[in-house]
């Protein structure tokens, strides 16, 4: 496998975390992240045939509870801390709309 | 009377004999902390007002002597990763810097019903994405033993706030060593926890899977007696044991004699520093000297711990990030944006430190297609095979002895330019946590005059034989007791 990871991939793998990204650190992203896969690559010395994935960590399964309604935030608290609100709405910029 | 070394049992003591009240201890931490933080930053937020309103009613409480319990009054530290309701909780990032959270967790929540006392947030590596402190966005927390030293991390604000007496016990936060590494490095003790032993509601997650709150204190015993109030079942985090918590402090003083210390044999190669190793050992020989036997163990995957726990920390991270959209709380940076991409562009460009950034992409590339099976999946069958070498190691001893890191306290700026070097310092912490074992980081001495650290690690949900091993060797050594002089 090819570990070396060029600013092409790097402005892609930015796009999916929804990361703004300049030239300038794409260029230091990609030199970093060539030498930290490298060093990922070791695990391709372990043999893993017939070895499950884990799944969890201490085999404490289906912790389940009754489904009970209870009071929770009120929206009035909650849209405290929200950058920009309306009428008891969370406000952002048109998502659906004209393809202009 | 230097009330900033107290005990918190010690401490405890005090308020319930009258000899102080909640609110006398609480404004002399304060004080102290106004006085001494500046040198050594390790709070992000001091909560004056709060500690002192709690302390009143803490007093309240004792004065009708009913509801009481060993936190009663006592002024604790909360590293800045744990929400805590009225109180500014910035995870150390600019995109939370200014987020006041509506809610407690319930860790914050059980320590105000036991009547403990906030005295403020600590600093902590960004995200708790750091071995150093160092990627806190907001500024460098220093090591109390020497103010050119890194305190460790991500928990380094915890740890520093004890070592330096700026309260009388904190929180930290262990995803892949947090807690443990920055007590070595601050000469406190301090516990990690098996996962799902204390509910991670209102904890900003790091790795969902990995992330272990645990009490950070100036000996076993207190230790214990934290785990014992913040753990056990959560109707809100469906990954907490419904399982009783124990008594933690109840088999303090049982004889170690007889019982089986195994010495991974795989974390006594290259690359430990000869003060460290002779700590660790001269340990291994307090242990002799109490009658328990010492056996050589394998952890035969223990050099694949490293990129397991950081493959497997990407992939969680860069999934459990997405939440930081710049719309619903934090930092919005919207201008000039033409529609809510734009907003989360740059919301999380202007947000994040430059270690979340690389984080968050390469767990968005060691997810995506055509690398998923090559990282993520193969990284999870590793791990579990990580998680068996811990179970049969640990099915012949009792527990494991191991030092919490290789080095002693390195300099500010000594590994800040290579992140892969940076990584490397975590190499005896993070295996526990893709495990789920437990782990208890105590003093054990000094190299060069800084603090090392050794760690107790065992099985699952057996936090109680970690702390009756760690108070053996408290009862014979005093490097617990030892604090810093802090300089200039």
């Amino acid at each position: 496998m090819t570990n070396k990871i060029d600013t092409d991939m790097v402005k892609h793998v930015a796009n999916l975390v929804r990361l703004g990204i300049s030239e300038e650190e794409a260029q230091t992203f990609s030199g970093q992240f060539s030498s930290i896969i490298d060093y990922f690559n070791m695990l391709n010395e372990v043999d893993t045939e017939n070895v499950p994935p884990a799944s969890d960590t201490t085999n404490n399964t289906n912790v389940l509870r009754e489904d009970v309604a209870e009071p929770s935030m009120s929206r009035v608290e909650f849209l405290d801390n929200a950058p920009q609100s309306e009428r008891g709405y969370i406000k952002v910029p048109t998502v659906l709309g004209d393809e202009s | 009377m230097q009330l900033h070394t107290l005990t918190l049992r010690e401490a405890s003591e005090m308020l319930a004999t009258k000899q102080i009240s909640s609110v006398e201890l609480t404004q002399a931490t304060l004080q102290r902390a106004h006085e001494i933080d500046p040198k050594i930053q390790s709070y992000v937020t001091l909560a004056d007002d709060v500690a002192l309103e709690q302390a009143k009613q803490a007093d309240e409480r004792i004065a009708k002597g009913k509801d009481l319990t060993p936190l009663t009054g006592i002024p604790f530290a909360m590293k800045d990763a744990i929400s805590t309701r009225g109180v500014r909780t910035t995870c150390s990032s600019k995109i939370l810097e200014n987020y006041v959270p509506q809610y407690n967790a319930t860790v914050t929540q059980k320590l105000a019903d036991a009547g403990a006392v906030l005295i403020g947030k600590t600093n902590m590596d960004e995200f708790g994405m750091g071995s150093s402190c160092e990627n806190s966005a907001l500024f460098k927390t220093r090591n109390p033993w020497n103010l050119e030293r890194v305190p460790g991390g991500s928990s380094g604000g915890a740890a520093a706030s004890m070592a330096a007496g700026l309260c009388n016990f904190s929180i930290g936060e262990d995803t892949g060593g947090s807690v443990r590494m920055p007590a070595g490095f601050c000469n406190v003790t301090g516990i990690k926890p098996t996962y799902g032993r204390v509910s991670r509601y209102g904890l900003i997650s790091l790795v969902s899977s990995f992330d272990c709150i645990g009490p950070m204190t100036r000996d076993v015993y207190d230790c214990a007696t934290v785990l014992e109030t913040i753990a056990g079942h959560d109707p809100q985090d469906s990954t907490t044991f419904n399982s009783p918590v124990p008594q933690y402090n109840q088999n303090l003083n049982k004889t170690v004699k007889g019982m089986t210390i195994g010495i991974p044999k795989e974390y006594f190669v290259s690359g430990m520093d000869a003060g460290v190793e002779n700590a660790i050992q001269q340990a291994i020989r307090t242990y002799e000297k109490l009658g328990m036997k010492i056996q050589e163990v394998s952890l035969p995957h223990t050099q694949y711990a490293l990129p397991v726990y950081y493959l497997l920390l990407f992939a969680e991270a860069s999934s459990n990030l997405a939440r930081f959209d710049g719309t619903r709380f934090g930092l919005s940076a919207s201008e000039n944006a033409k529609d809510v991409i734009d907003i989360y562009l740059q919301t999380r460009h202007e947000g994040f430190g430059d270690e979340v950034k690389r984080r968050i992409m390469l767990g968005a590339y060691a997810l995506s297609a055509g690398y998923y099976d090559a990282y993520y999946l193969k990284a999870q069958k590793v791990r579990t095979l990580l998680r068996r070498d811990f179970e049969l190691a640990l099915s012949s001893v009792d527990i494991l002895l191991a030092p919490t890191s290789p080095t002693t306290a390195f300099k500010l700026g000594e590994k800040t330019n290579n992140p892969l070097e940076m990584y490397l310092s975590d190499i005896y912490v993070v295996a526990t946590n893709p495990a789920g074992v437990p782990a208890l980081a105590l003093p054990a001495g000094f190299s060069n005059n800084m603090p090392v650290g050794m760690q107790l690690i065992g099985k699952h949900l057996d936090e109680q034989t970690l702390f009756q091993v760690g108070h053996a060797y408290q009862q014979v050594t005093d490097w617990h007791k030892q604090n810093p002089v802090i300089g200039d």
